[in-house]
């Protein structure tokens, strides 16, 4: 770990300013990753600029109906907190699929759009990473690639997004409010992140020194027809090999409209609104459920040890579509699969 | 026994808890010391090739760096590798030694040490050293590997691969039922909590105070002397607690190499750290690759074995196991062939890793003995019945006990195996498939020379003390009961001291020998202290025991009492006084019973069962319930006994569905050295586990204790293996048996 200096930002502006004017500052508040990326001399930040006395800690009622979600509201009081559990029951579901009770108590709303990659190479400075030092190359695309993308790959990165939280709240068509020292702007949650190209350096769209400030949720719809299906390595405390958020809107035996995100295959949260189409009007049956899986996860391309994932993740999409349409969404205490 | 309730065999809770629990006890990293400074290595980034410069201008220009060390400005050591062959658990080879020149041996080697001020500023400052290298390709796969040798020099202190007997092939050829299958065992690291760690106090004049994370003070200790020349009166090692090893800190590792060497070269005091990443550039449980063939009649009876394994070592040394030689005794078959090769790879040098040898080789062998099971038709625990052996045929000796039977008809009964539906994929809830599985463990029981001394002071108080370690196993208990009841003083009265080359000798604690073997010397230590303080009571004018012999005295309540009148008694203390003592030392020792390990073999050995609930669609695996029940001789203590089942359980479980060292083979490099990315199994991995002791009577030593650090794990693995067969019909042959091969 390199050294650093250390500010507390007071006001919103001020933390922007800090760090837009310079670029070598970032901005801190739970830290769960990027003080991991700095033991690895990943991420050499001369300046963080700690962000965590800023008031965006409130998780309020939007006049549309929905939820605007501090920044700074930990992963834990969210997952918890009783409108959320009420009214977006996949958003919680899919934070306890996360992390550690510990991890939760200190990562932030914000924090857990912004976390990077867990690709192997990403974090080892020996090694070559188009992600980390741009040009150097990808080793994960011959190497040991058990949990890299399938989806939206390219030649110069196979990375993932690590989180699960990000895949219910694309799911739930959540909006980003973004701060920055061009003032603000909205940006849907499918834009928000982005796919590797040539620029893998990026996991987003954030200029540097623009803050998220909150996560808006539109108002509350689906019922009990969703879940947050997530398979890993491990019962507990390990990053999706494939995950699935899916959410349905139930007209009778048939679906009216259908919402399906998946985690783990992709440098973002992968949505595929023709592959939902396909569901609308249909009858809840597993073979409705694989032809939308057949277009979600069109082009899929596995790279050696992840090959397993195609088929995974298909099955996972038609399990995650059967719970939701059963109104039986996947308990997270319980590690049974349901 | 005086006491009238011995604490051997009680559930007695770990005298060393409070310390641990509350911080206080010391580990190697935590000792301070005047004017310390903090080291850091500097790993290489290349697998294999040559260090072609090393720029360390910014690292000694960076905040609080005291200096770099490398291979170009050294401390300088002996070329030859005897001494540091100094070490009781080498293996034959050239050992490893960092800095002795500009070859890299395996990615992540220390290249460098940065010294500085703080922890903070060497860590910062290791980053800052530039290497060039030139690199070769390295292999790290052992399927790889140039070539497949059996090892030339056999290592010390394991047991020989058996010579055939009978005509394996032929046999084999001619059975009606035949059983062929590979297997793999991946590599795994040890992982332990506690990091490795070095504290060297520089005492001036010479003298050496240092703190190694070790699972046994005198091997690093004779270590360091012979390889910096250093007089041993003057090197002093302590390491009263280890933060689990499970194999890893029976060698000396680079760490307290390069802290010794930074001390020496700079007179001061040094704390090196090793990060997690760098826990996985030292000992590992190497892959290997197997094949068990199996001929049995129609019945299952077993006509013919033949194991065949090779396994990883390092260029430089030959590490080698007992992967082969359980195939040869286990079960009753007079056609046997087994055979051990090794592959180079670019790695560190392999080390033993909980139940080395057994844990790989017993897995393959009892997955195998599934097959033949189904195979032949016959249910698993009777198959196991059906070719027990009762001789082991490997050396041709009786088994000094061995209660395994008894462990099959107690595990399979507590477990509910008569449940079982034999056919797979027969049983299911729901989803979910659920399966049966079982296998048999097994382990040596070993003992080792140790001694161990008693010392009783004139407060009534009773310290004992031996240089061997507790990794965790709860050593220091054990041996605190083992005191109490010698002299029939409470526990509270007795204080155990390990981790000490102050103290009598031990060797390494590994092998499960340190509860039979340091047990025994201390015991044998408190025998002497009895004849010692008797003697002294007899002398006090007017003694009421003036004619006792040790068989007519009870020792108890910090008295010495007539057996026949007790109320004629003398206190420890006035033994004590009468003598003119303040302490009373007494040594003891055990040495292992050459006799009779030459006439019998002995080994614990376990019946693991285990439920999995397998999902059908997506592959994914719970364990719902482990029993495991042990043969182990005699249980000195059924609550750390338990806890060290358990903990090798849920090893085994880890093996069987997580754990795996991901060596990208392109760079020669672990990528998953972390705690994040290696998995061993969470709480919500682990279902309820049933330990049970089976009742077995063992007279290899005073003790009749087998010990019980290895035998959990040992078949673990592949009874979660069998049962996930027998849920989805799958037979997967290679570890970590993760979702992707259950699809």
């Amino acid at each position: 770990m390199m050294n650093f200096s250390y500010t507390r930002a007071e006001t919103v502006a001020e933390a922007i300013a800090a760090v837009a004017g310079d670029p070598a500052a970032r901005f801190i508040a739970g830290g769960t990753n990027l003080v991991d990326l700095m033991k690895y001399d990943v991420m050499k930040p001369e300046r963080l600029v700690d962000i965590t006395r800023l008031p965006l800690r409130e998780i309020e009622a939007t006049d549309a109906g929905g939820l605007r979600i501090g920044a700074l509201v930990p992963n834990s009081d969210l997952a918890y907190d009783a409108r959320v559990q009420r009214d977006y029951p996949l958003l919680a579901s899919a934070i306890l699929a996360g992390a550690s009770a510990q991890l939760r108590n200190a990562a932030t709303t914000g924090g857990n759009l912004l976390q990077r990659t867990r690709c192997y190479y990403f974090y080892d400075v020996a090694t070559p990473c188009n992600k980390r030092e741009p040009g150097s190359g990808c080793a994960a695309k011959t190497g040991v690639n058990r949990v890299n993308a399938i989806l939206g790959t390219s030649e110069a990165c196979i990375a993932t997004h690590p989180s699960d939280m990000c895949v219910a709240l694309a799911a739930l068509e959540a909006t980003v409010h973004v701060e920055g020292p061009n003032g603000p702007r909205v940006l849907p949650f499918a834009e928000f992140h982005r796919l590797p190209g040539d620029a893998p350096q990026h996991d987003n769209t954030l200029a540097h020194g623009e803050m998220v400030v909150a996560v808006e949720l539109p108002a509350p719809r689906f019922g009990r027809n969703h879940t947050y299906l997530k398979l890993r390595d491990r019962l507990s405390y390990a990053f999706a090999l494939v995950s699935v958020a899916a959410a349905l809107e139930m007209d009778g035996e048939g679906i009216a409209e259908a919402r399906i995100a998946l985690g783990g295959v992709a440098h973002k949260p992968w949505r595929v609104p023709d592959g939902e189409a396909v569901l609308k009007g249909k009858p809840a049956t597993p073979d409705s459920f694989g032809a939308a899986a057949d277009v979600i996860l069109a082009g899929a391309k596995g790279y050696g040890g992840n090959d397993f994932k195609i088929e995974l993740a298909r099955r996972a999409i038609v399990r995650a579509l059967a719970q939701a349409a059963a109104g039986e969404p996947q308990v997270q205490s319980d590690k049974t699969v349901n | 026994m005086s006491n009238i309730h011995p604490y051997v065999g009680r559930a007695t809770s770990r005298v060393d808890g409070p310390l641990k629990v509350s911080g206080l006890a010391q580990y190697a990293a935590e000792f301070g010391a005047p004017d310390l400074a903090y080291a850091a290595a500097v790993p290489s980034a290349i697998a294999k090739g040559r260090v072609t410069s090393l720029d360390v201008s910014a690292a000694r220009a960076a905040p609080g760096v005291i200096d770099v060390l490398s291979h170009e400005n050294k401390l300088a050591f002996p070329e030859d590798d005897e001494p540091f062959k100094n070490d009781m658990v080498a293996v034959p080879g050239s050992p490893f030694r960092p800095f002795r020149d500009d070859q890299v041996h395996y990615s992540g080697q220390a290249i460098a040490l940065v010294v500085a001020d703080t922890h903070e500023n060497a860590r910062h400052a290791a980053t800052l050293v530039r290497a060039t290298y030139a690199a070769e390709t390295p292999n790290v796969d052992v399927a790889s590997a140039a070539n497949h040798y059996e090892p030339p020099e056999p290592r010390d202190g394991i047991p020989p691969t058996p010579e055939p007997r009978g005509d394996a092939a032929g046999a084999f050829a001619a059975a009606p039922v035949q059983v062929t299958a590979d297997y793999r065992v991946v590599a795994e690291h040890h992982n332990p909590m506690e990091l490795q760690a070095t504290t060297v106090v520089w005492e001036g004049d010479g003298r050496l105070l240092i703190h190694n994370k070790t699972q046994g003070v005198v091997n690093p200790k004779n270590y360091i002397c012979s390889v910096f020349g250093l007089d041993e009166d003057k090197v002093r090692l302590v390491s009263p607690f280890v933060g689990g090893a499970f194999g890893m800190a029976l060698r000396p590792h680079y760490d307290v190499f390069l802290a010794v060497m930074a001390s020496l070269k700079l007179q001061r005091s040094i704390r090196l750290v090793l990060t997690r990443g760098q826990m996985f550039t030292m000992g590992w449980r190497p892959d290997c690759l197997q094949t068990v063939s199996f001929g049995a009649d129609a019945g299952g009876r077993l006509t013919s074995i033949q194991h065949h394994a090779i396994q990883a070592t390092s260029r430089y040394e030959d590490y080698q196991e007992p992967i082969v030689n359980w195939s040869g005794f286990l079960y009753d078959c007079d056609n046997v062939a087994l055979k051990y090769e090794l592959g180079k790879v670019d790695t560190p040098t392999p080390s033993d890793m909980r139940a080395p040898g057994a844990t790989t080789g017993v897995f393959a062998l009892e997955c195998a003995m599934d097959e033949l099971a189904y195979a032949a038709k016959v249910d698993p625990v009777e198959l196991r019945l059906m070719n027990y052996s009762d001789r082991d045929k490997n050396d041709d000796k009786p088994f000094s006990s061995k209660e395994l039977r008894e462990a099959y008809r107690l595990g399979a009964e507590r477990f509910g195996w008569s449940k079982r539906s034999p056919e797979p994929r027969s049983m299911r809830e729901g989803r979910e498939l659920i399966g049966y599985g079982m296998a048999t463990g097994c382990w040596e029981a070993m003992t080792m020379p140790h001694k161990a001394r008693a010392t009783l002071t004139a407060d009534g108080k009773l310290e004992v003390g031996c240089a061997t370690a507790d990794i965790g196993t709860g050593t220091y208990t054990i041996l605190a009961q083992i005191a109490a009841d010698a002299l029939g003083l409470d526990i509270a009265e007795v204080t155990s001291r390990v981790g000490d080359t102050s103290l009598p000798m031990a060797p390494v604690e590994g092998g499960s020998w340190a509860a039979a073997s340091a047990g025994s010397a201390v015991k044998s230590a408190c025998e002497t202290l009895k004849d010692e303080l008797l003697k002294r009571a007899r002398g006090i004018d007017g003694s009421p025991l003036a004619n006792a012999g040790l068989d007519h005295v009870v020792f108890g309540n910090g008295r010495i009492a007539l057996a026949s009148d007790p109320a004629k008694a003398v206190s420890f203390a006035d033994v004590l006084k009468g003598a003119g003592l303040d302490k009373l030392e007494a040594d003891g020792g055990f040495e292992p019973d050459k006799d009779f390990a030459q006439t019998y073999a002995g080994y614990t050995h376990a019946a693991c069962f285990v439920e999995v609930r397998v999902d059908e669609d997506l592959g994914v695996v719970r364990l719902a319930r482990v029993v495991s029940a042990v043969a182990a001789g005699k249980i000195l203590n059924p609550l750390t006994a338990r806890s060290q089942i358990l903990g090798g359980v849920v090893m085994g479980c880890g093996m069987a569905l997580h754990e795996e060292t991901l060596w990208d083979k392109t760079l020669g490099r672990v990528m998953n050295a972390n705690l994040g990315e290696y998995h061993v199994p969470a709480h919500a991995d682990i279902p309820d586990i049933d330990v049970v002791f089976v009742d077995e009577e063992d007279g290899s030593n005073p003790l009749g204790v087998k010990g019980l650090g290895e035998i959990g794990i040992v078949g673990t693995a592949a009874a979660v293996a069998n049962a996930i067969f027998h849920a989805t019909g799958k037979r997967v042959r290679e570890l970590p048996i993760t979702i992707d091969k259950l699809l």
